[in-house]
């Protein structure tokens, strides 16, 4: 399936750069495009973000367009809802998924329920953008890996990038989107490299996964962070296992075929994500290949993630619970 | 800790000893953060120390407080122990949550530290039900929750003081106005000249008191608790005070400047509270300087500890979810586990 959009003229050009470079390139582009878009969270003017994603945005758009807010989450969040509503096209910043408890209400009752309710008479072209993750010591509230959650709830579209360039394009693509749309920033990959296009209508389509690397053997569907230690770990078992890896990209809606036709081919399954293992992410992505790939399958279905328990402070305990590269080889070991 | 009476002069040395001991380990802490020594985030407490003592000074010990993301000082003050606060923060086997908690999130139930918090404005619906259970069981205790002044935006706060205002609980909301929410300065958040205006929404008393006046801030919180404990309801009290380190260790800082910092040094909670107990002759020169000594003493030898202290088994890791047990964590754990881990 044709995962993303061919850039309409010119060279396509591509520039190294970090996750925060991408995504911090995805909104300029778009705050420059289109007039109603502005960015709105705690401490994302001057300050830049606590990851420093917004720094210098303030200086070329000024303090109405890189909106500071006050310690409120239902409170902007319900604002960003209600702008939308009326003909806006706001940013969100929170600056970690674990506050998003705070402003569930506006999430799920405004936000998710608005169009739907009204008998498809209002638009909602809100974009949150939220850190998830382990592993930098920062504990258990503010370490959580939420996407299942906001995947599950109808009416959001969910999205989770695992490398720069995707992280560009979806961004790109949830600005442009009339739809609610959550992008799961994995805040361990903000320093990550990769080339990204350049070119200004680069996006990726909102529920398109995508092969990074192909194989026959085995296929790993990674998000976030996993995706990267999955390329990295494909690379190392070359010559003796075959790892066909796949960037899971979309949450919701999920790239059934995409994952399908990897399934067909390699007969084996491993799926890793860095969120607790029951009722997750994990079990949507085995039910859609076993209700459409069953009989390609030949070896149970392997998961990687958090042992349905919360991200611990000390590092002897952090390590242990978050899922890695090696997890990947134990469960691909498993069936292979 | 037992409440200290200020208005003694041995309440005063110790009310100064106690400010002492949360710059010593706070200083220490950004020390040890700054070397790289420590994991996640550390917040500091540094310039906000009369507010802490003074608050809890006017507690008894088994009050409640709630706390904060910056919440080191609140458990110095309220009386815990510096080698287990230090060895949280390494993330320590002996620490106070058995390494899971860390800097952010220190609790001793048992010592009335109800948790320093993560969540920004989670702290007093908590403190509001500590002052719920106090009055169902027809005790004497208070609950405090100390807050920011960037919590005062949270809807959550807002209930829980109206809460406790309308059922006329055992509580105090004690916001600690140090100017900065993050990087946006309180200006910026709340449209209010002093954010104890706030009380006046919910017909309770509100104050605005010197937040770098140790005495100041206990008076006022004596005068709240002797209102909770004879059941007249919440106070709101606004300590004005400043931060004098970032907002947490390696902030940059561009929201402010070195001399709006000095010009706050001037008036140093410990420096003038000091040369007050000196002046009346309740302490000297040389005491003082013994006292900093053995303060100092105290947090190295804390930190020597924790440094040296062992890290918890992996397998704890899966301790603590529920009650309970539950298989699918034992099983996930178990498939999890790369490293040939023994069965539990
Ligand atoms: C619900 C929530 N939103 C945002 C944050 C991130 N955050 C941590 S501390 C802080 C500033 C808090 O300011 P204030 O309440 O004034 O306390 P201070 O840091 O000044 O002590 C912010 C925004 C958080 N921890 N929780």
């Amino acid at each position: 399936m044709s995962t993303e959009s061919a850039p309409s003229s010119g060279p396509s050009q591509t520039e190294e750069m970090t996750v925060r470079e991408a995504i911090r390139l995805a909104m300029r582009e778009e705050l420059d495009r289109d007039d109603d878009v502005f960015v709105i969270g705690e401490d994302v003017g001057e300050f830049g973000g606590v990851f420093e994603v917004t720094s210098g945005l303030v200086d070329e758009y000024g303090e109405d367009r890189i909106r500071d807010t006050p310690i409120s989450e239902a409170g902007f969040m319900g604002a960003a809802v209600g702008a939308a509503a009326t003909g806006t096209r706001p940013v969100v910043e929170i600056m970690f998924a674990d506050f998003l408890g705070v402003c569930s209400e506006q999430i799920i009752n405004q936000m998710a329920k608005n169009r739907y309710m009204f008998g498809g008479k209002t638009e909602m072209p809100v974009t949150v953008r939220t850190t998830e993750g382990g592993g930098m010591g920062a504990a258990s509230q503010h370490s959580g890996t939420l996407h299942t959650w906001f995947a599950h709830f109808p009416g959001i579209i969910a999205v989770a990038p695992g490398t720069p360039r995707a992280a560009k394009g979806l961004l790109k693509s949830a600005i442009r989107s009339d739809d609610p749309v959550f992008v799961f920033e994995n805040k361990a990959m903000y320093e990550q490299t990769g080339e990204v296009p350049l070119d200004e209508d680069y996006t990726i389509p909102l529920g398109t996964a995508k092969v990074e690397r192909e194989g026959d053997d085995v296929t790993v569907v990674a998000t976030q962070r996993l995706v990267g230690e999955s390329l990295d770990l494909a690379d190392e078992l070359a010559g003796e296992t075959s790892v066909e890896v796949i960037d899971l990209r979309s949450l919701y809606p999920l790239d059934t075929d995409t994952l399908v036709e990897s399934v067909n081919k390699t007969g084996r399954l491993v799926i890793a994500d860095e969120s607790p293992l029951s009722y997750g992410t994990h079990a949507e992505v085995a039910t859609r290949v076993m209700e459409n790939a069953f009989f390609s399958l030949d070896a149970p279905i392997q998961r990687v993630g958090v042992a349905d328990v919360h991200i611990p402070f000390s590092p002897a305990l952090e390590e242990e619970v978050l899922p890695d590269a090696d997890d990947v080889k134990a469960a691909i070991d498993r069936i292979v | 800790m037992v409440a200290i009476n200020i208005e003694t002069e041995d309440g005063q040395k110790e009310a100064l000893r106690r400010m002492l001991t949360i710059r010593a380990f706070d200083t220490k802490a950004g020390e040890l953060f700054g070397d790289g020594e420590l994991p996640g985030f550390v917040h500091l407490y540094i310039g906000e120390e009369a507010v802490g003592v003074g608050a809890c000074a006017a507690l008894e010990e088994d009050d409640y407080i709630t706390s904060t993301h910056r919440g080191h000082g609140h458990c110095i003050a309220k009386g815990l122990d510096l080698e287990r606060m230090m060895a949280e923060l390494y993330g320590k086997a002996n620490g106070y949550c058995n390494g899971k908690g860390g800097s952010m999130h220190i609790a001793d139930v048992d010592a009335g530290m109800l948790g320093a918090n993560g969540i920004v404005g989670a702290g007093p619906p908590l403190a509001t039900g500590a002052a719920l259970t106090s009055q169902v069981k027809g005790e004497d205790t208070v609950a405090l929750a100390f807050f920011g002044d960037g919590a005062v935006a949270q809807g959550q706060i807002h209930e829980a003081i109206n809460l406790a205002a309308t059922w006329n609980l055992p509580a105090v909301f004690l916001v600690e106005n140090n100017q900065f929410g993050e990087g946006t300065p309180v200006e910026k958040q709340h449209n209010l000249q002093n954010l104890s205006e706030t009380a006046e929404a919910y017909n309770i008393p509100g104050f605005t008191v010197d937040g770098m006046d140790v005495t100041a801030v206990f008076e006022a919180v004596k005068e709240a608790r002797k209102r909770a404990v004879d059941r007249e309801g919440p106070t709101f009290i606004e300590a004005d005070t400043y931060r004098y380190r970032g907002h947490f260790e390696g902030d940059q800082q561009p929201y402010r400047t070195d001399e709006d910092i000095d010009l706050w040094k001037e008036n140093d909670a410990i420096e003038s509270f000091k040369e007050r107990l000196i002046d009346a002759g309740t302490i000297t020169e040389s005491e003082f300087e013994e006292m900093e000594a053995d303060i100092s003493a105290q947090v190295e030898e804390a930190a020597k500890n924790a440094k040296e202290a062992d890290y918890p088994d992996p397998n704890e890791a899966y301790d603590d979810m529920f009650n309970a047990t539950v298989p699918e964590i034992d099983g996930f754990a178990q498939q999890m586990r790369t490293d040939g881990g023994e069965d539990r």
